[in-house]
Parts: C-alpha cells; structure tokens; sequence
C-alpha cells in the first residue's frame, strides 16, 4: 500500500522512535512540550522514507499533543522536511557563492547527465535525486553535497562516480547513530 | 604567530570524549566559577571587551548586565549554533572537534546569568554534530557537571541540545527563540528584546557558540588577559572560516591585531591564491557584508594598511570599508563574475527571507530576478539603476535585519562593480556563458567599455 493512502490511525511508530519521543520531550518544561516538534518530526521524517505525509504529521500532533495546523505550518516553513516522497539518496548540492566559485555547477550537471535527470527528478527506479541547496556550512571544503545527515566534501567527478557506485552497492550510509 | 584560546588542544587525539578533555584542563572554569559570584563573573566577560561572534559584535559582559535578573523569572541562556551566513563553517569545526569546549562554556555561562535551564540550539543539517553534542551532554551529565546541585554546590542547571530544520533566518536571534519554541522562525518585533522577554516570555540571552567557547578561558586567565590581545576594541583572538580562490581554505584562530595582507598572503594563513590568478574581490566577513575590490582589500581608502578587526575592516564605512561580520572569508580571483555572484547572493536571500515585511519578501525576489536577467544578458542600464533603487528602500524598511543583509552585498557591487553590471548591457553576447571571466577576465576586455556606447 502506498504511504499516501494510510489513515491516521494506521500509522505506526516504532516503539524506539516512540521512546526518543518522549526522551525528547523531556528536555522541555510543563506546558512547553511543543519545543519538540522540529527534532521530532526530523526523527520521525526517518523513519517514513524520508517524507512527511498528512497522516504522519496528524500522528505527529496527536502524541504531542498539539493540533494538526501547528504541524503542518512548522513542516511548510523549514526546507529540510518533504512534503512528497523523494528518492532513496538525495544528493543536495550546496549552490550557494563559495561552492559556486569551486566548481559544483559544472558537478551537479555532471551527476544529472550521468543519472538521466534533471534537477529535483527522482531517477525511474527511484534511486537518485539531484538538488540544489543552500550554503551548509562546508564553504572551505567545496564543492560538497549532504547525503542524509553526512556532507561528502572536496567532490570531483571520480568521487561522484564512486559515491553512486557505493550507493548502488548499498555500502553509503545516511543516518547518524543515536 | 596567533596565539591559540580556543584552538589550543583540538588535534589532542580522543578530545571529543571527556577524559582526554579533563585531563587537558576542561571543566576547570565550571570549578572556578563555581566559587565566584555570578556579577563576578559578568564583570570579568566586561573587562575582556569580547564582543558577540556571531555577527553584530556586540559587546558580550554588556549584553549580559541587560538580562533582567529582577522579576524573578526563570532564566535562560541559548547558543546560537545555527550557522547558516555563507562563507561561515567555524562552530561546525569548533563543536565537532572539541564538542566539550562549547559544554564548559555553556554551563560557566549559565552560572554568571543565574540561568537553571539552557539550549543549544543548532541547524538540522548538522545533524551528525547535534549527535555529537548529545553525547557530549550526556557524559557531563554522568560527571555531575549538569543536573542537580553540580559537584556539590547547590547549583542546578539542565543542558539540552535542540535543532532546526534548514532556515537561515533562525539564525536571527528571535526566530532562533521562535524555532525553539517549536513555531515557524518568524523574528519578532523588538522591543520588548530578548533580555527581557525571550523563551517562554523569559528573560534570555542568546549566544553564538564562539563568543561561548571564548568564556572559560576568560574565567580562568581573567579579562585583562584577554584584553592584552588585539587592537584597541577588537580584543582577544577571532574565528575566521575562509574559503573562494585561496590555496589553504579553512578555519584559523587569529590575533584581532593582524593585517589582512598578512592573513591571505602568508603561508600560516590563506597561502595566497590557489591558481596564482589575481586577486579580484573579498566578502570578509559573510554574504551579508559588503564586497571589497582588491584595491580595498589590503589598504583602507586613506592608503593604511588594513588590520583583521572591527575598526579596520570597517574603515570608510559602507563607501569603502565593509566589516568582520561571522568571520566568513571570501576570496575571488578574477575568473568570478561578480554579476552572477550578486545574483547567487539574492538568490539566497529571496529563498530564506520569512516572508513577514513586504519589502524583504518583494524586494528580494525582484532583486534576484533583475539580477539574473543582467546576468544573462537581457539586462538593461535602467535595471542596474533599479537595483540601487529597491536595495535603498528595503534598506532599514523591515522587521529583522535580514531585509539589510540582503540589501547590502547588492549595494557594495554596485559600487564597486557598476562597470560590470554596464558590461553585461553593452556586450550580452560575451557573457552568455557562464564562465565567461575564465575565459576573458575582466582586465582583457574592459578596454571595451572605454569606447561610446551605441547602445541605450
Ligand atoms: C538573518 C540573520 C541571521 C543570523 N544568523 C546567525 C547565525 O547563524 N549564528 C549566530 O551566532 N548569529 C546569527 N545572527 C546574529 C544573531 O541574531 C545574534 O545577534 C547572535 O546570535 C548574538 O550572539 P553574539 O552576541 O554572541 O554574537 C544572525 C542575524 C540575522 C539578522
Ligand atoms: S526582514 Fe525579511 S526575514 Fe526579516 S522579518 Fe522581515 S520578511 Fe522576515
Ligand atoms: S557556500 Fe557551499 S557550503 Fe557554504
């Protein structure tokens, strides 16, 4: 069944996702449980194929105790949180100045020429997806892409090729460990 | 040689665990603190003149004295770890090499504010760094140095970190509280500021992780110490993330008393330029500070030599100067176009302005909008004249300064570069290509522009 089509009452957390739940609301006070919701909803993104459908946001209010609206208007806001699904790995360039001065328009090219895309197309066996992002914070180490939680720096053309081999051999990691 | 605060025992191999940092020194500020008076300590942040690295430079002891201790609210004291101002990567560096650095700051700061409840608050892309400054809490929470009553003083404070999820504008240190708060990151309108009226309507003090990182060492050689260092205002040793055309982009702890010659030139800093082209133009201190063209760069207008700090870098004020800003270094040789790079630079702000205030939300868009048709050679010479118009009417028009930030780097290449911008008018065919500066730079064919337009 596709992700889309579940009602919010089928929609399951894991009990580990459940326990970093209530983990996380712990670090705020009574009454301030909201605080949350921007790690939550990174953590339960994670979980869900990396996107959040209306389901699992309405889930989301629902043991945070808040109302859907307030979620929605946080996952609208904040570009890290998809609204639709995306591809198995993401490579989002950074395409702000300094990487620009080093190279990566010529690189993201590169990547959709050698996938057969173009920017923000998810490739057909919904492997790869290329995108544009805004300054990460790797501006000495240019030109760089994020690839889940980690940054791959210093990229050529070889080390692109390698990282879609890894990816393909299933040998690239996304998350960081808890 | 700079000397070295913060940098000290960062390739100290296992300093990210907490044994090898104790034993290299760490907690002892918590200790000392501990036996201090919190005004104390406030008094000693005030003598070291350390101003906020987060960008404004607002002098740290002073924004400390403002946070309103009589209400009896509860306190907060948050760490801005959003770092999202291109061309800044320094508290990434700093928190992923020696996360414990910025722990022992955030809690010797905690207790001079008198605060029982405090955030690290950090952008969602560094998620692998919010890992690392989870488990660094977590040791310090196991050591006794957060939680209840820290080694047996009667102090309490909770640490936490939390996180954002990909928005410049929490950056800003009321969105910041906003975010945090679990909203979208819309500044609010100040006053009431943050001082008095900040998370959870509590009086609050937001931080950058630097200006954090730089307090035990405070606490523990005392103000003047760090005072001794720099010039004049500009004391203590800065942060500088540098990247663009250099041969040694990275993160360098420098003495606020040197000159910029020496900081790109010297083989201890930017090693020069990695292609050996020329040195055409630097954003000194982050996207949002005005572009300096070589010839401003090295020297200020009066012909001084131009020293890394607040004063100097801002010599001659926004007609000639430009200013420190976050410590994001940019350099471009003459390859870089600056029309474009204008351009890329709207193109951030129009993508992370809030939204709230017309002419932020209006003005960028236009602004990326003229800029990227001159870029691509549809352009005309009123478009250049319009650009300057809509910067000057965002310019102090809007609710949080990034209708400012936005403003700014337009304006400055305006000034400097106008020949540029009239370049892509007069000759759209030349520039078609986007690196059409690789291959003709700017000195082969500015001999062009000296010729009658034909053109209007
Ligand atoms: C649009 C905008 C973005 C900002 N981004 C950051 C940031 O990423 N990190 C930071 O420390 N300060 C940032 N600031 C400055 C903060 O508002 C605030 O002045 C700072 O965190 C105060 O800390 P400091 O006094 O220690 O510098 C930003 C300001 C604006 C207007
Ligand atoms: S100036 Fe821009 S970013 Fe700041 S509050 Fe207004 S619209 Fe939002
Ligand atoms: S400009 Fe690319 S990471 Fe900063």
């Amino acid at each position: 069944m596709a992700l889309a089509e579940i009602k919010p009452e089928q929609v399951v957390f894991s009990e580990k996702l459940m326990k970093r739940i209530e983990e996380l609301k712990s670090h705020f006070p009574e009454g301030r449980k909201k605080s949350a919701l921007i790690t939550v909803l990174h953590e339960v993104q994670d979980e869900h194929e990396d996107w959040l459908s209306v389901p699992v946001m309405d889930k989301v209010a629902e043991v945070l105790g808040i109302k859907p609206i307030e979620v929605y208007e946080v996952v609208t806001f904040y570009s890290m949180y998809n609204q639709k699904p995306v591809g198995k790995y993401v490579f989002e360039f950074c395409r702000t100045s300094c990487c620009a001065t080093r190279g990566v328009e010529d690189l993201m090219e590169y990547t959709c020429q050698k996938l057969g895309v173009g920017m923000n197309e998810v490739t057909p066996d919904g492997m790869f997806q290329v995108k544009g992002v805004e300054c990460l914070g790797a501006c000495g180490y240019a030109p760089m892409l994020q690839l889940g939680d980690f940054y791959h720096e210093f990229l050529t053309k070889e080390k692109m090729d390698a990282l879609i081999d890894d990816c393909r051999a299933g040998k690239v990691e996304k998350l960081s460990k808890v | 040689m700079s000397r070295k605060i913060l940098t000290e025992h960062i390739n100290v191999p296992g300093i990210q665990g907490y044994e090898v940092y104790r034993q290299n020194g760490g907690y002892r500020s918590v200790e000392k603190a501990l036996k201090m008076t919190p005004n104390d300590i406030v008094e000693e942040v005030k003598k070291s003149g350390l101003r906020g690295r987060g960008g404004a430079g607002f002098p740290t002891g002073m924004k400390w004295s403002f946070i309103d201790k009589k209400s009896g609210r509860p306190r907060h004291l948050v760490c801005n770890a959003d770092e999202s101002e291109p061309g800044t990567f320094k508290d990434r560096y700093m928190m992923e090499k020696i996360p414990h650095l910025l722990v022992e700051g955030m809690i010797t700061s905690s207790i001079a504010l008198e605060a029982n409840l405090s955030y690290i608050y950090i952008r969602g892309e560094y998620m692998w760094v919010y890992r690392i400054l989870e488990r660094a809490i977590n040791e310090a929470y196991a050591k006794g140095w957060l939680g209840k009553n820290i080694q047996g003083s009667g102090y309490d404070l909770d640490l936490y970190v939390t996180c954002g999820a990909g928005a410049y504008i929490c950056g800003e240190e009321t969105a910041l509280i906003e975010s945090l708060e679990g909203k979208r990151g819309n500044p609010r309108i100040k006053p009431p500021f943050p001082a008095v009226v900040g998370l959870y309507g509590n009086p609050t003090v937001v931080n950058n992780v630097e200006t954090i990182m730089d307090i035990p060492w405070i606490v523990m050689n005392g103000g003047d110490e760090f005072a001794k260092i720099g010039i004049g205002k500009s004391t203590g040793t800065k942060l500088i993330s540098a990247s663009g055309h250099i041969k040694n982009p990275g993160v360098y702890e420098i003495d606020l008393s040197i000159s910029v010659e020496e900081f790109v030139m010297s083989d201890e800093y930017l090693g020069g330029m990695y292609s050996d082209r020329p040195l055409k133009a630097c954003v000194p201190g982050g996207s949002s500070v005005p572009i300096l063209p070589a010839e401003l760069l090295f020297k200020t207008a009066k012909g001084e030599q131009r020293m890394m700090t607040y004063e100097s870098m801002s010599d001659g004020g926004f007609a000639t100067g430009s200013m420190i800003g976050s410590g994001g270094f940019i350099v471009y040789d003459d390859t870089t176009c600056v029309v474009r790079n204008t351009w890329n630079f709207a193109r951030f702000y129009h993508h992370e302005s809030c939204g709230q205030c017309s002419p932020c939300r209006e003005g960028t868009g236009w602004m990326e909008k003229i800029l990227y048709r001159l870029e691509n050679g549809y352009g005309t010479q009123e478009d250049i004249d319009l650009l300057w118009d809509i910067q000057r009417k965002i310019e102090g028009n809007t609710i949080c300064p990034l209708g400012d930030a936005a403003a700014w780097p337009v304006a400055a290449a305006i000034r400097h570069f106008r020949h540029e911008f009239e370049y892509h008018v007069r000759y759209p065919e030349k520039i078609k290509d986007r690196k059409h500066f690789e291959y003709e730079p700017w000195e082969k064919v500015k001999h062009l522009m000296a010729t009658e337009s034909v053109l209007v």
